[in-house]
């Protein structure tokens, strides 16, 4: 799950980019797969003293100290169990690495620039803001995050904002 | 070739700054009434080492004033010049111009200061104090090495075809070559001539590869042989052609840079050497005055400065002075990123091994032996990798200590008191990353103590002190960390002065402070109990910076002072900024790292011991004292339930806030841990200094006592 796997896409297409597509609750949603590092179980968390409730804690991660998020309490998807299924998407924006609670991870899909289309005002859990446009496959809709605007933005409180600015 | 070049530049510059260093230590070691020869001919390798090393870098401006310093070293050192205090200071003033110089150059600029001109000006004249007017003509005797060469030999030599052109070359190499075509009958006698610097022993080389040496018959013209021999001797390296002197081997480093001596050097008769200083003179000195015979030494002395040889051919005429590094000292330069990549992959393999043994732990002694057998030597070896890549760190902290001989000559001297400096413990090792951020907050406090603390000359005669007063700096390893002291005999600080100053600024004290928090005043922002302003200090602007530093680097400062006795100022630090020594403490679930610099005792209070302030929280009572209760559980909303204080265990710490009583459910066990940065994926937490992987491999904060206490402060 590196840089690497673009080369075996199947599309020979110039502008077609991979996604990594997962569920959170009902909805389908895709990130650009270059921002992904890998995808592994939940492991128990160390708690962060203060931080909002949607930061889980931090893993150890073969040594490198990774915060954990959970979009499912993010986006007040309601409390979901934590089980052998549950899967965190340990993702590398800018050089810092994050890991994502999702219900589940679908699938990996190439899609062309044109077959996004740009999303109307609606009531997803994500605000437009963090959202690329909509895709369809198959009479699926999938949400096109833009998911490294999302995990630097202020709400999600990772970053020092100062720092976030500078960047 | 340029881009080659630049890849050398950084090795030049350490090797240029540790040679500067090295001079200045052993300048301010001299002895002047009866200097080491040794010592003399150590600064001289110093500056010439320097100098080399600039010129083949094409740092003129650096070649220019090394080599001027050079010249006056090289006369100190054959015992000339006797050393004298102006030398000295001029020497040391050189030294901070090459500095100034060097760092300007790895900016890539040039620095340019009128003051250049001035101190090559003062060297040169001090380079020529003793000469006596005789020598100072000697340089007009031979101003040209060069000597005239006849050469005989058989034609017959250069039958093969292309013999003769290649002789031809391999001599004009050396100089100028007056040849005859060769004829072709056999029999006949060729004489040439040949006008070089070289030896006859370097002509002899070249015809060693056509035929016996005896066969070519080689006299000099013009001079007597025995002159020309001694030339040849003083002047092994002025040879251009690569190969052509005896000790080709030397030859050829010289290209490269490297200076070394050649062996043969040590040897040179006094005669030679007499006749290679003139030349040397003649070559870069007197260049501008050749034609001033009988001028006396005033007359010099007023000329001009004069211009120094062109950099790029000044190393190379330099007679080698370097003598070869011993082969034991070797070592290689790695950059830190490495070192700190080696040490924290290490790291890794320590939990990782803590993770397996802990799987392990469960496992039949007796049939898995093999396995606990191997597990028990991974960890004494890992360990063992762990300490040796942990000391490629660590550095003496003589590198610190050793600017301070020359800071407080200086300081001392700028403000007329007579001080002394005590080094202890210079070979105390600690981790190189909290050397170099030591040098600054070390500096303001000897500053400080000369300044403020050590008493005119005339003010401790009068005290019945030794007139002399002295500073020591004082390095130890004390329990898992580095203790460095900075202590004066001087007047030591002044209470009153202290509360006065206080209570004109408005700062906040108890009713009757304690010395401990008088001292603490100093510390303070704008803080200043000089009564004027110097350059040295007095600014106020100087003890919060060092306070800052040393927190910056896990290190905390403890000041001790006795009226009339002198200050003594404490810093203590860890032994390096990876690993921090803790105490695990449990709060509710959740295990967290607490610095064991910071505690002072840990006692399970008894019912009464804890009151309730209003408005203030809670406090507890231990020994006279009533100190802030800080509950973790609370403070990092781990449980909405009061513990009762009674019912846990309180860590009493000691924090730049003041003391507190941490209020915490259990204390596990003592660690070493790994110090790992939350901010690398995540942003800084209120109250949490870091984070470190446990022997289970989860992760553990470690606590900010300081942040801790305002938190709680802040709720309360």
């Amino acid at each position: 799950m590196n840089e690497d796997s673009q080369d075996s896409t199947t599309v020979n297409s110039e502008d077609s980019r991979e996604y990594l597509t997962f569920t959170l609750g009902d909805e389908e949603y895709g990130i650009d797969i270059l921002n992904v590092q890998e995808i592994r179980g939940y492991d128990t968390v160390t708690k962060i003293a203060n931080s909002p409730h949607f930061i889980k804690g931090v893993i150890n991660m073969r040594g490198v100290i990774v915060p954990i998020i959970d979009m499912r309490l993010k986006f007040d998807l309601g409390e979901v169990e934590y089980n052998q299924f549950t899967v965190v998407i340990i993702l590398n924006i800018t050089g810092r690495v994050v890991g994502m609670v999702v219900d589940g991870v679908s699938d990996v899909i190439a899609l062309h620039q044109d077959q996004i289309r740009p999303a109307p005002e609606f009531g997803a859990v994500l605000d437009t803001a963090y959202i690329d446009g909509l895709a369809t496959l198959e009479e699926r809709m999938v949400i096109m995050v833009n998911i490294e605007r999302l995990m630097n933005s202020e709400e999600m409180g990772l970053v020092d904002q100062a720092r976030a600015s500078a960047e | 070739m340029t881009i080659d070049m630049t890849r050398f530049y950084q090795v030049f510059f350490d090797e240029a700054s540790e040679h500067l260093a090295e001079m200045e230590t052993l300048l301010l070691e001299l002895d002047i009434e009866a200097p080491d020869p040794e010592v003399l001919n150590a600064i001289f390798r110093a500056a010439h080492s320097i100098k080399g090393g600039a010129g083949t870098f094409g740092f003129s401006d650096v070649a220019r004033v090394t080599h001027i310093l050079e010249t006056l070293l090289d006369r100190v050192r054959k015992h000339e010049l006797h050393p004298s205090v102006e030398i000295i200071d001029t020497t040391l003033q050189a030294g901070d111009l090459l500095k100034a110089q060097l760092a300007a150059h790895q900016q890539g600029t040039e620095f340019e200061d009128p003051q250049i001109a001035a101190v090559c000006e003062r060297l040169e004249t001090l380079a020529q104090g003793d000469l006596p007017a005789a020598e100072s003509v000697s340089p007009l005797v031979d101003p040209d090495p060069r000597t005239w060469w006849g050469i005989t030999f058989n034609a017959g030599l250069l039958e093969a075809p292309d013999r003769e052109a290649g002789l031809v070359a391999a001599l004009a190499e050396l100089g100028e070559l007056e040849h005859t075509p060769a004829a072709t009958t056999p029999g006949e006698r060729l004489n040439w001539r040949l006008h070089t610097a070289a030896g006859r022993e370097a002509i002899v080389e070249i015809f060693d590869f056509l035929c016996d040496p005896s066969e070519v018959e080689i006299t000099a013209m013009g001079q007597a042989e025995a002159a020309a021999d001694a030339d040849e001797a003083g002047f092994g390296l002025f040879e251009d052609a690569p190969g052509a002197a005896p000790s080709s081997g030397d030859q050829e480093l010289d290209g490269f840079g490297l200076f070394d001596d050649s062996p043969g050097m040590e040897q040179v008769a006094e005669t030679a050497a007499r006749q290679r200083e003139e030349l040397q003179q003649g070559f870069g000195f007197f260049a501008t005055a050749p034609g001033a015979p009988g001028a006396d030494p005033a007359n010099a002395e007023s000329a001009p400065a004069s211009p120094p040889p062109p950099s790029g051919a000044a190393p190379r005429r330099q007679p080698g002075g370097v003598r070869r590094q011993p082969q034991g000292e070797s070592s290689i330069r790695v950059s830190v990123e490495k070192v700190d990549q080696l040490i924290n992959l290490v790291g890794e393999l320590v939990i990782t091994h803590a993770m397996l043994a802990e799987s392990a732990s469960g496992l039949d002694p007796v049939a898995q032996e093999r396995v606990l057998d191997g597990l028990s030597n991974l960890e004494r070896n890992s360990r063992d990798l762990q300490q040796a890549v942990m000391s490629i760190r660590m550095m003496p902290i003589s590198f610190v200590f050793n600017r301070f001989p020359r800071v407080v000559r200086d300081t001392a001297a700028a403000l007329d008191k007579k001080v002394s400096l005590r080094l202890i413990g210079e070979d105390t090792e600690l981790d190189k990353g909290l050397i170099e951020r030591l040098a600054d907050p070390l500096n303001h406090l000897v500053r400080n103590s000369i300044d403020h603390g050590i008493e005119t000359a005339q003010q401790r005669i009068e005290q019945g002190k030794p007139e002399t007063g002295e500073i020591v700096l004082a390095a130890s390893h004390r329990g898992g960390n580095v203790v460095v002291e900075v202590s004066d005999d001087g007047a030591g600080l002044d209470r009153e002065r202290l509360l006065a100053k206080a209570a004109e600024r408005g700062v906040a004290l108890p009713d009757n402070p304690s010395d401990k928090e008088v001292w603490q005043l100093i510390f303070a922002p704008g803080f200043s109990t000089a009564k004027a302003v110097t350059d040295i200090s007095g600014r106020g602007v100087g003890m919060d910076v060092v306070r800052r530093n040393i927190e910056a680097m896990n290190g905390r400062v403890e000041i001790d002072s006795e009226p009339g006795q002198g200050t003594r100022i404490t810093i203590r630090l860890p032994l390096t900024l990876a690993i921090l020594d803790g105490m695990s403490v449990r709060v509710c679930d959740e295990t967290f790292i607490l610095p064991l610099t910071v505690i002072r005792e840990s006692i399970r209070p008894q019912p009464g011991q804890c009151k309730t302030l209003a408005g203030k929280g809670n406090v507890v009572h231990v020994g006279e004292e009533y100190l802030p209760l800080v509950a973790l559980h609370q403070l990092f909303g781990l449980s909405v339930q009061q513990v009762a204080p009674e019912a846990s265990i309180l860590v009493i710490i000691e924090s730049n806030e003041g003391r507190a009583a941490l209020q915490v459910d259990d204390l596990l066990a003592q660690h070493q841990v790994v110090i790992k940065s939350l901010e690398t994926n995540y942003r800084k937490v209120e109250g949490i200094s870091g984070a470190t992987i446990m022997g289970d491999g989860r992760v553990a904060m470690i606590l900010d006592v300081d942040a801790l206490v305002r938190l709680s402060r802040k709720t309360s």
